[in-house]
């Protein structure tokens, strides 16, 4: 009987101090793993996934040309281990044949996803579909916008006049000069992040952030009705939609009215 | 050169380690195919995948599929090891075995190996550790152990640079002086007790010869896991137990060549030389 007790006590213990590893290692890691702004390498899964399925052995970085890839580090403010860009100082190069995907062993990096089907149809790597983050702009601090000449950012685009182009718009300040207003694409834009590092300004006007930040999604009733190709977008949904909220149960008289004397 | 011959495992084992590490640092940093990655995923030659079998598992159980390749990988090395060499990762190839070895030796050197508490870490403590890094994994949806592990901060802190890598190996370095003999690589880290449970069959094994042994005790003083030499001044035989490193060290300081490097199945004159004493 008392052995039995013994052998109790040490598994309760055992399981006791198990627990509280556990728990804690939990907590540590659950605050570690957000960090929404870093941008991934080309072909990167969806970050949550990312994270779950990197190994962290630099294969990617080590095979990076342009030592663009950096390995986070401890105190680097990103997830230890991981590949990220640092667009200001060096961004990716688009390379055709994106070595660094390539070289993922686990699928973090998924070469499916920068591969599209060529004319014969059979399927190759496309790293025009690289989607590392989007390019945003404040119009506030690009000179461009205050009408000083710059089309930094437009020239060095890889894929200029389709991920950045120029829109002239009028000078309403002189009345006779024009403001040519750089505009990026998400269809097209790849998150490279040559823009930013050309930017002129001294922190950086133009920048990649990751999609999930930098896009909003409207939602799928609204129709671009002067598209034909969006009205039948909505063609297969149902018709009704009417949205249920404790506030819609009433009638609009009743709560517009609600609370007045 | 007695002395040489007194640290020749050691030597060997040192000149692997750095060996391995030269060539990572080689193939990321100056672009040679040998080696490339690190010890988590690396690939030999270029072609070859390489994966820790341990990293697998754990975004196994973040519920998360893994390219065919990084499977291959973890195979290779679970055949590697669980069939022929033996726990000889922890011992011929891991970094980190350098800076607990040399917490081990300091502790020797000084009085905190004779004196100092009586703080004793279950041997079993590793296995717990690998189930909470398991059940960790599952419950945060990332590879729990891969993200504190200090044996691949300090790996890629060597190669691809340290960062605050360095606190950590020191935390380990310290533990291992103070708190505990033999604490992290003997007792915590997960990765040894996973090496542990896969070479349990391997064939590359320690063999005793119980006839040549005259009970100094020397092997067993200097073993990093000393319960796997139960059968010293007992039996003649094969070290069974994977937990042992394959080190090497017990036979360097053996006088009387009572240990050797040898398979794990018995040959025949092993045994009628023992029956002859």
């Amino acid at each position: 009987m008392p052995e039995r007790r013994t052998f109790m006590l040490a598994m309760a213990r055992g399981l006791g101090a198990a627990s509280i590893g556990g728990l804690a290692w939990t907590g540590f890691l659950d605050g570690k793993k957000d960090y929404p702004t870093v941008l991934r390498p080309p072909g990167a899964v969806a970050e949550k996934d990312f994270l779950a399925t990197c190994t962290k052995c630099g294969l990617c970085v080590a095979a990076c040309p342009y030592e663009a890839l950096i390995l986070a580090k401890p105190g680097d403010e990103r997830p230890i281990g991981t590949p990220y860009f640092h667009m200001r100082e060096n961004p990716c190069r688009m390379c055709r044949d994106i070595p660094c995907t390539v070289a993922c062993p686990t699928g973090a990096l998924d070469r499916s996803l920068v591969s599209g089907a060529d004319d014969h149809g059979s399927v190759v790597l496309d790293v025009n579909k690289t989607r590392i983050g989007l390019a945003v702009i404040d119009r506030e601090t690009c000179i461009a916008f205050w009408g000083i000449q710059c089309d930094a950012c437009y020239r060095t685009c890889p894929l200029i006049d389709k991920a950045v182009t120029v829109e002239y718009l009028r000078n309403e300040r002189t009345g006779k000069h024009t403001i040519m207003a750089p505009v990026v694409h998400s269809d097209h834009c790849t998150g490279c992040g040559m823009c930013e590092r050309a930017c002129v300004t001294k922190k950086a006007s133009i920048f990649v952030l990751p999609r999930e930040l930098a896009m909003g999604e409207s939602s799928g009733r609204y129709v671009k009705g002067w598209e034909s190709a969006d009205e039948e977008r909505i063609s297969g949904l149902p018709e009704d939609t009417t949205t249920v909220t404790p506030r819609s149960e009433k009638s609009p008289l009743d709560y517009l009215n609600a609370g007045e004397p | 050169m007695p002395a040489m011959r007194a640290y020749r495992f050691m030597l060997l084992r040192r000149s692997s380690q750095a060996a391995i590490l030269g060539l990572f640092i080689c193939g990321n940093l100056l672009g040679w195919q040998a080696l490339r990655g690190t010890l988590s995923s690396s690939r030999v030659l270029d072609t070859v995948p390489l994966t820790d079998p341990f990293a697998l598992l754990q975004i196994i159980a973040t519920q998360h599929s893994v390219a065919s390749d990084a499977l291959l990988g973890g195979l290779i090395v679970i055949l590697f090891f669980g069939l022929l060499a033996g726990r000889a990762f922890c011992s011929w190839v891991c970094p980190l075995n350098v800076v607990t070895d040399a917490a081990g030796w300091l502790r020797k050197k000084t009085v905190l190996h004779v004196s100092g508490s009586r703080f004793v870490l279950s041997r079993k403590t590793r296995y717990g550790a690998i189930g909470v890094s398991l059940v960790v994994s599952f419950a945060t949806g990332i590879a729990a152990f891969e993200w504190i592990s200090p044996i691949t901060m300090l790996q890629r802190g060597i190669i691809f640079g340290m960062g605050l890598g360095w606190t950590l190996v020191l935390a380990v370095f310290l533990f291992d002086l103070f708190v505990q003999r033999d604490g992290f690589c003997g007792h915590v880290c997960p990765l040894g007790g996973f090496h542990a449970s896969i070479t349990r069959f391997s064939l590359i094994r320690i063999r005793h010869d119980q006839g040549k042994c005259t009970s100094c005790g020397k092997c067993l003083d200097i073993c990093p896991e000393q319960q796997v030499l139960q059968m010293v001044g007992k039996a003649s035989g094969a070290v069974t137990s994977g937990a042992c490193t394959n080190c090497g060290r017990c036979i360097e300081v053996c006088d009387d060549d009572a240990m050797k490097f040898g398979i794990r199945f018995s040959p025949a004159k092993q045994g009628t030389r023992s029956a002859g004493t």
